[in-house]
């Protein structure tokens, strides 16, 4: 009877623990759409009314609206960018065996452990020492410094799981080296390569350090938003903003996993078995 | 010899290879004749699926020159090659179905649509595959991978079918089954096989002929039937199938006739045409006999050319057959010796003599290890 009261206190403390540790985490992303919908200027309690107006104000912000095409063209390219080289430093990584090995991929992976501001300010430094104007080029450099290392952290899971022969066995078809990474490597490393691409956008989409330092007079949607949020009153709209931001990147996750489960199905693997970054 | 008309397919001269100080080749001569079942037989580490992989053109020799079909591959990459291979694991592409992975060389060809689709229900009827060709790669067993990986090397007409230990990852029964199908197959089919395999079995039952492998060199190249019979070597004999080796020695050579003194079995005359002509006489050591070269005489009626004395030390008994281990005067470890269970004979108990028939036709003389 104690042993079982025991069981059951222990169960309920953790569950306890498991839900307000939940709550801390989420609670404030929750208050964020609440906000974005109530009809006041003011970001406080009580609620006092309904109203879709700070999503329009949106709408007619044309400075915002630069910033939203300028946090595309960086995360996009970099997102791009950082998988292609991740690819190559990835199946390197897998495939073959040089000298210096893990010292040189050791190397490119130190960007995910060093300060992101000391990156920034050495970057800029160097930047402004070779004479190079800032703009939205200088902002992809530096981010993709920063995601390469994500991008071959997920993509040399893919590729050191990838059957060397398969490869070998599309050569002694006749099919071509080109032919062979686009019709057998490519379509087995996709998962991966989609998952890299998101969270290569993502990491890209919200990073502020890199993209303040190093932007010239086109700012990103992170360093507007921080611009922003010196008027008191422009904050309900930042978070009518960061509501969609939310729901845009919940989508994305969802996409990509069902992307993922969808080719480990077609491969027959168990979905859950085949791990993957969600 | 009507094999001497067969024309040769592939000539290796002189291949040697180094991994870095890794001697992996050590100057390997053969040639494979057009349509012959050809096997590379040897423990692992030999230097046979370096050699396979080397015809394939996945290797580059360090010296050394191959030829298919009279043209030199060097400089030709492994999808310039009239050979296609069947890889250890089968390398099935798991992204795509079974016709979409036997038509995949075909795709790389440019061969229309309609001729791809043919062409591959006609690979696939040739393993037992007809009505597998909508399958995933992933709902076939491994003796069905296995068959769509030969369809996919067949359906691209190959001069020549490479064999990477194609039946090793089956278990015992399919691989038996496998081994008879595979042999029918390239019989129908008269294309040149190449198979590299660790089993000495597999090997004489699939093989017009054995190239068997030590330490990166070929020890025998010959038919299945010469290599157990007439082994080149003890390491060669005792490589296929069981040899008891015992020690030998010549007394007189006169003329064609060889003296022969086995201290385990008597005295015995030979002929020396019977023999290898490269047998070096004056080194030979020891002779060796297979298990069923010997007979346990259970009926006192039967003859023999020679007759020895033994003990019956031990039996394993398989069914079909009993292998005896039997003690002989002046011989230390016990020969083997494989007798027949037929009809109405009981095994013999350990602790019984007997008396052994042995005779010329069941030595094979060595002059070396």
């Amino acid at each position: 009877m104690v042993a079982r009261l025991r069981s059951l206190m222990a169960v309920k403390w953790l569950t306890v623990y498991a839900v307000s540790y939940m709550l801390f985490l989420y609670l404030p992303v929750i208050l964020l759409p609440l906000f974005a919908f109530n009809d006041a200027t003011v970001v406080a309690f009580p609620l006092s009314g309904f109203t879709t107006k700070w999503f329009d104000v949106l709408w007619t912000t044309e400075a915002l609206h630069g910033a939203v095409r300028n946090s595309a063209i960086v995360a996009i390219s970099t997102a791009v960018l950082s998988t292609i080289f991740g690819a190559c430093a990835a199946r390197a990584g897998a495939r073959y065996r040089f000298p210096f090995k893990s010292g040189i991929i050791g190397f490119i992976m130190l960007p995910l452990v060093l300060p992101e501001i000391i990156v920034a300010v050495a970057l800029l430094v160097m930047l402004v020492q070779l004479g190079m104007s800032l703009s939205l080029w200088t902002v992809i450099a530096g981010h993709v410094l920063i995601c390469t290392p994500f991008s071959i952290a997920i993509l040399s899971s893919a590729f050191a799981g990838l059957d060397q022969s398969l490869e070998e066995a599309s050569f002694d078809l006749g099919e071509s080296k080109w032919g062979t990474f686009r019709r057998v490597t490519l379509p087995l490393v996709m998962p991966g390569v989609i998952s890299s691409l998101l969270i290569t956008f993502t990491i890209s989409l919200d990073e502020f350090i890199i993209a303040f330092f190093l932007t010239g007079t086109d700012v990103t949607l992170p360093v507007y938003i921080w611009s922003q949020l010196r008027f008191p009153t422009k904050l309900p709209s930042v978070m009518a903003l960061g509501t969609i931001l939310l729901t845009l990147s919940i989508l994305l996750l969802i996409l990509a996993e069902w992307f993922r489960r969808r080719s480990a199905r077609r491969q027959g693997r168990d979905a859950a078995a085949a791990g993957g970054f969600v | 010899m009507g094999e001497e008309m067969q024309k040769d397919i592939i000539a290796l001269t002189d291949l040697s290879k180094f991994f870095g100080s890794y001697h992996a080749l050590r100057g390997i001569n053969a040639t494979i004749r057009e349509g012959e079942f050809f096997s590379l037989l040897g423990p692992s580490g030999c230097g046979k699926t370096t050699l396979l992989r080397m015809i394939a053109g996945f290797e580059t020799p360090t010296s050394g020159g191959i030829a298919i079909d009279g043209k030199p591959m060097e400089g030709i990459s492994a999808n310039q090659r009239p050979t296609n291979m069947v890889f250890q694991s089968y390398a099935i592409f798991p992204h795509l179905n079974v016709a979409e992975n036997v038509g995949y060389g075909l795709v790389t060809r440019k061969v229309p649509k309609a001729e791809i689709a043919t062409e591959v229900s006609r690979a696939l009827a040739m393993v037992d595959l007809a009505g597998y060709a909508d399958r995933a790669a992933h709902e076939l067993s491994g003796g069905q991978r296995q068959r769509v990986a030969l369809a996919r090397a067949l359906v691209m007409r190959p001069k020549v079918v490479l064999l990477d230990e194609p039946l090793s990852a089956l278990d015992k029964k399919l691989r038996d089954q496998m081994q008879v199908e595979l042999r029918e197959l390239q019989q129908s089919l008269g294309i040149t096989f190449i198979l590299v395999t660790h089993d000495q079995e597999e090997a004489l039952i699939m093989s017009d002929r054995i190239a068997v492998m030590f330490e990166g060199e070929i020890a025998q190249l010959a038919s299945p039937e010469d290599l157990y019979r007439r082994p080149a070597s003890k390491r060669v004999a005792s490589f296929i199938g069981v040899m008891n080796f015992l020690e030998a020695r010549i007394k007189a050579v006169k003329g064609d006739i060889i003296r022969l003194n086995i201290p385990a079995l008597g005295d015995i005359e030979i002929s020396r045409s019977g023999l290898a002509p490269e047998l070096d006489l004056d080194r030979v050591r020891s002779v060796g006999v297979r298990p069923e070269m010997l007979t346990i005489a259970f009926d006192d009626a039967e003859t023999f050319e020679q007759t020895v004395e033994g003990e019956i030390a031990g039996t394993s008994y398989y069914g079909d057959m009993t292998y005896y281990s039997v003690q002989l005067q002046g011989q230390a470890d016990p020969v083997t010796i494989s007798m027949r269970n037929t009809a109405g004979r009981s095994i013999a108990k350990p602790g019984s003599k007997v008396r052994i028939g042995w005779g010329a036709e069941s030595l094979v003389l060595f002059d070396s290890d």
